[in-house]
């Protein structure tokens, strides 16, 4: 049954330094949430504090409604996939599948090496089996059930991990970068089988990785986490199209998102190396302007780039290019391929696309903005 | 809640209090008077200190210091041996090729199962119909030769990189060069623990002396111990103790001082 | 195979058969390296083995002028010898005492330190101490503590209203004695194996076993710890078991052997370096090398695995 989750201003604190601080994020029932953020952020902390590895200092932890925060790990009903993948290695992959079976369905005496086996009804070591066949099968990892995972692959140890997570019906799934430690093409794989793995199971997800493509490909909404603060939560498209703050706009998106300073007149103009771009905003003086590469086309009058290097990716092209007004700025641009391209050392005029624009203000934050009459310089 | 957090703590206490209380017990009685000795309180100062007494009986009455220099020359003398040829062997073992390599590896791993114990008594023999015995020779000699070492420093020599062997060679470097001065440099933490291990080992050895040596003079601290305790047979314990506190100090101050290497060094004996 | 191989390998194989005056000098100095400390194991191991063989078929007594070959009398005489067989009931009766405790005290132990964060140097250094200290000098000051009347030990058991007991002169509890020494020295060696087996335990598996249900400590012991410190328990358990049939020192200080307490080695000595009974020490010797070498046999083919992986 998947169930919500719920976190209500969590602080963690090692000594001096606060690795959290104050989260507070609620994640419907079914919903895959990817936290994301540079390697340091507090988003693996703050999974372990959901599962109830670490404990917080401050706040609470409530999961289907009920208040968890004390609550052992064992009694939260999570299952989790770690980036070791963290498999028994003495025991068969059958035996790995079954542990968490076998700790929440049999006693004390019944889990016991050699003769807990002997004290163990029939039906319910028959039920196990049953299940741990079908975890196995929705997996495809039936051929290895009586392997140890030392036998195995890297991709196969994934997913006997991923089985020993779903062989139980918990409350969600907790992943902590379950595909770093593959290859680019089986990571790739993996990230649609998880998907649709979500989609079949309907459960609720909850994905830490550093790599925003996995965290824009697959989730329902991101948390985009930075010094131990959630900068924004928001769907990917929100994420992309509507960055909070500089940190959001810079991490999300490849290649990434150009900034370029700005000056904001008396009566909100913006204007970049003199440039009126036809966009107004609430801030004043010296602003940061975003836009991404595809925001950006050529315009006879616009800023003036020298072509550094063009990238070719098939569909598209990117060029980078230095501003000629400041040749310690860059700009990255998007050009559809078929047409021929700059060769590097060219010069090129571009304007910015105003309503693909964001400023943000000194402190960071972005500011409202809203495209008018563009004035020739 | 709080009570049970705190059981760890109380089982290790109680555990450490049986572990060290023959120490306590030994330095306690090493300083008090005679009629305190069987006072049972763990109290640790005396009503009048006796330190000074029962030190220079312990002295005295067996030439301790004798015993103590005893057992440095012996120490020393295996210690240095055993890292002479050892480290030659376990280098050729490591990175030479020669004819009854093979051969000789497992001569070594075979030689780790036998215990000295095993090897007494020929070896008692052979030093008898030489004229030997109650020497400092006959009590290092049979372990001029360390297998333990050989296979330790084999281990670690194996890891050292044949590039840098290589470059050596073609810098002019010779053979014994090499072994010493870059290969056992680059195994110094293997080096200081089998030191650690044979001192220890050595320092703390009863049964060979016992067999080889009659004499006083020559005895090592164990050995000169049984001979004091024979002695002093019940009369004075305070002396006994400071006697036992006089062996037993410098390996715990050295154990003091370098608990890892102590450690590492001890519990590597496990494969002997 | 391609001819272009074929050339290869047979220009391999004559580099081998005819050695370059480089191979032939490298040779050499694996030899020169190797031959002391091959000579000594000749010296210090061969040959007292095979001596120790020769002995152990004879009538040999050190200083006597003549020998009789007696076949396997000596070996017989020791199965008989009501002597040799209460030393080695005593010792495998300190080695039953000594085994389990020793190891699961040192398990124990190491379970408890491990989780103790700032003060584990401390314990470290207190439970490690027995295992340095001269146990000739320690055997003394146990003999003192367990003094019927004077030592500290039967001050407490009198304290909780209990019979004085005599450790060292009641003779049903020599050996359970020399046990309890036994125990002491060997738990902080133990422990220090068992630590290091604890560290090497991926905390991941701890923590998913906790996440799969495993609430009591109990269930992560069984599901984690216990199976993970297998090899660890083996290498204890040989280590412990050789120690304690070498058991010496304690017997040579505290009981000197008196009202049938010797043991294996303690025999041994006697009859080979006090009674000078040559011949029938050397078959004592070969019984006694036998035990260390099939308690040992398993772990040195762990070693050799380890030397040629």
């Amino acid at each position: 049954m998947p169930q919500s989750i719920q976190l209500s201003h969590i602080t963690k604190g090692f000594g001096t330094t606060h690795v959290l601080q104050g989260i507070d994020l609620t994640i419907e029932p079914g919903e895959f949430v990817s936290l994301v953020g540079m390697s340091g952020c507090g988003k693996s902390t703050l999974l372990r504090v959901i599962a109830g590895l670490e404990s917080p200092t401050e706040g609470q932890v409530h999961i289907g409604g009920v208040d968890v925060t004390q609550d052992d790990p064992s009694d939260r009903n999570l299952a989790m996939v770690f980036q070791s993948y963290a498999l028994y290695p003495h025991m068969t992959v059958r035996q790995n599948i079954a542990t968490p079976l076998r700790m929440r369905q049999l006693s004390l005496r019944q889990r016991l090496p050699l003769i807990g086996k002997l004290l163990t009804p029939a039906p319910l070591r028959r039920a196990i089996d049953t299940a741990v066949a079908e975890a196995a099968d929705s997996l495809q990892i039936s051929a290895l059930l009586d392997r140890k995972p030392g036998q195995l692959s890297g991709g196969q140890r994934q997913r006997v991990a991923l089985a020993r997570a779903l062989v139980r019906n918990p409350a969600a799934f907790l992943m902590d970068e379950p595909l770093s430690n593959l290859d680019a093409k089986l990571r790739a794989h993996m990230r649609e089988e998880l998907v649709s793995l979500h989609k079949s199971l309907g459960a609720t997800f909850i994905y830490v990785t550093h790599d925003q493509i996995e965290a824009m490909t697959m989730s329902d909404r991101i948390a985009l986490m930075s010094g131990g603060q959630i900068a924004q939560v928001g769907t990917p498209d929100q994420l992309y199209h509507a960055p909070a703050t500089l940190t959001v706009a810079r991490f999300i998106g490849s290649p990434t998102i150009n900034l370029l300073p700005a000056e904001a007149d008396g009566a909100g103009r913006v204007r970049v190396f003199g440039h009126d771009i036809g966009l107004t905003t609430t801030a004043r003086g010296p602003v940061t302007l975003g836009v991404r590469a595809e925001g950006l086309h050529d315009a006879p009058q616009g800023l003036r780039l020298t072509v550094l290097r063009c990238e070719n990716h098939g569909a598209d092209r990117f060029v980078s290019c230095a501003l000629c007004d400041d040749d310690t700025q860059r700009v990255t641009l998007r050009q559809s391929a078929p047409t021929p391209g700059p060769a590097v050392g060219d010069h090129m005029q571009i304007g910015i696309d105003a309503r693909a624009a964001h400023v943000f203000d000194a402190d960071g934050n972005r500011c409202r903005t809203q495209a008018c009459q563009q004035v020739a310089a | 809640m709080s009570v049970t957090r705190y059981i760890p703590h109380m089982v290790l206490t109680l555990g450490a209090g049986i572990m060290l209380l023959p120490f306590y017990w030994m330095g306690l009685t090493a300083i008090r008077p005679p009629a305190e000795v069987f006072d049972l309180t763990l109290w640790p100062i005396p009503k009048t200190l006796a330190a000074a007494e029962n030190f220079t009986q312990a002295a005295t009455s067996v030439p301790m210091a004798r015993f103590m220099l005893n057992g440095v020359i012996v120490c020393a003398g295996i210690l240095l041996v055993q890292v002479v040829t050892a480290v030659p062997c376990a280098y050729a073992l490591a990175k030479l090729r020669f004819p009854g390599r093979r051969l000789l590896l497992a001569t070594v791993i075979a030689a780790l199962c036998v215990p000295m114990q095993a090897l007494a008594l020929p070896l008692f023999v052979g030093l008898a119909k030489a004229q030997m015995l109650n020497t400092y020779f006959a009590m290092m000699a049979p372990f001029f030769v360390s297998v333990f070492a050989i296979f330790l420093f084999h281990q670690s020599f194996r890891s050292y990189p044949d590039e840098i062997i290589d470059a050596a060679r073609m810098d002019g470097f010779s053979e014994m060069d090499i072994c010493w001065g870059l290969v056992l440099r680059g195994s110094l933490p293997a080096l200081s623990a089998f030191a650690v291990f044979s001192i220890v080992a050595h320092w703390n050895d009863l049964y060979w002396p016992m067999i080889v040596i009659t004499k006083t003079e020559l005895a090592p601290p164990p050995l000169g111990m049984l001979f004091f305790s024979d002695a002093e047979t019940g009369a004075n314990y305070g002396a006994l103790m400071a006697g036992a506190t006089l062996i037993t100090a410098p390996i715990v101050i050295c154990f003091l001082l370098a608990r890892k290497q102590f450690i590492a060094g001890i519990t590597m004996s496990g494969v002997k | 195979m391609s001819t272009a191989d074929i050339q290869h390998s047979t220009a391999v194989a004559k580099r081998r058969a005819t050695t370059t005056p480089r191979e032939a000098r490298m040779l050499r100095k694996g030899l020169l390296f190797a031959a002391p400390a091959s000579l000594l194991l000749v010296l210090i191991y061969l040959l007292p083995l095979i001596m120790l063989g020769g002995f152990s078929v004879t009538d040999y007594t050190l200083g006597a002028l003549r020998w009789n070959f007696v076949g396997i009398d000596n070996f017989t005489a020791a199965f008989a010898d009501p002597v040799f067989m209460r030393a080695l009931w005593n010792t495998v009766l300190y080695a039953l005492i000594v085994i389990p405790c020793g190891i699961f005290g040192g398990l124990g132990v190491a379970l408890l330190v491990h989780a103790r964060k700032r003060s584990r140097g401390f314990w470290e250094f207190a439970y490690f101490l027995p295992v340095t200290a001269t146990l000739v000098a320690m055997a003394t000051v146990w003999q003192f503590l367990l003094h019927p009347t004077l030592g500290p030990v039967n001050a407490v058991i009198s304290f909780f209203g209990a019979a004085p007991v005599s450790f060292l002169g009641n003779p049903s509890l020599l050996i359970p004695t020399l046990a309890m020494i036994g125990i002491w020295q060997v738990i902080g060696f133990n422990m220090v194996l068992f630590l290091a087996g604890l560290t090497a335990i991926p905390q991941d598996l701890q923590e998913a076993a906790r996440l799969d249900g495993a609430k009591n400590p109990i269930d992560r012991f069984f599901t984690v710890t216990w199976p993970l410190l297998g090899p660890t328990t083996m290498f204890v358990t040989v280590t412990t078991s050789i120690t304690a049939f070498k058991v010496f020192e304690t017997v040579a200080v505290l009981t000197k052997g008196r009202a049938g307490s010797e043991t294996l080695l303690y025999a041994l000595y006697l009859e080979g370096f006090d009674y000078s009974n040559t011949g029938y020490a050397a078959a004592l010797t070969l019984i006694f090398l036998l035990i260390v070498l099939v308690l040992s046999i398993g772990q040195t083919l762990h070693l050799e695995k380890k030397v040629h992986y």
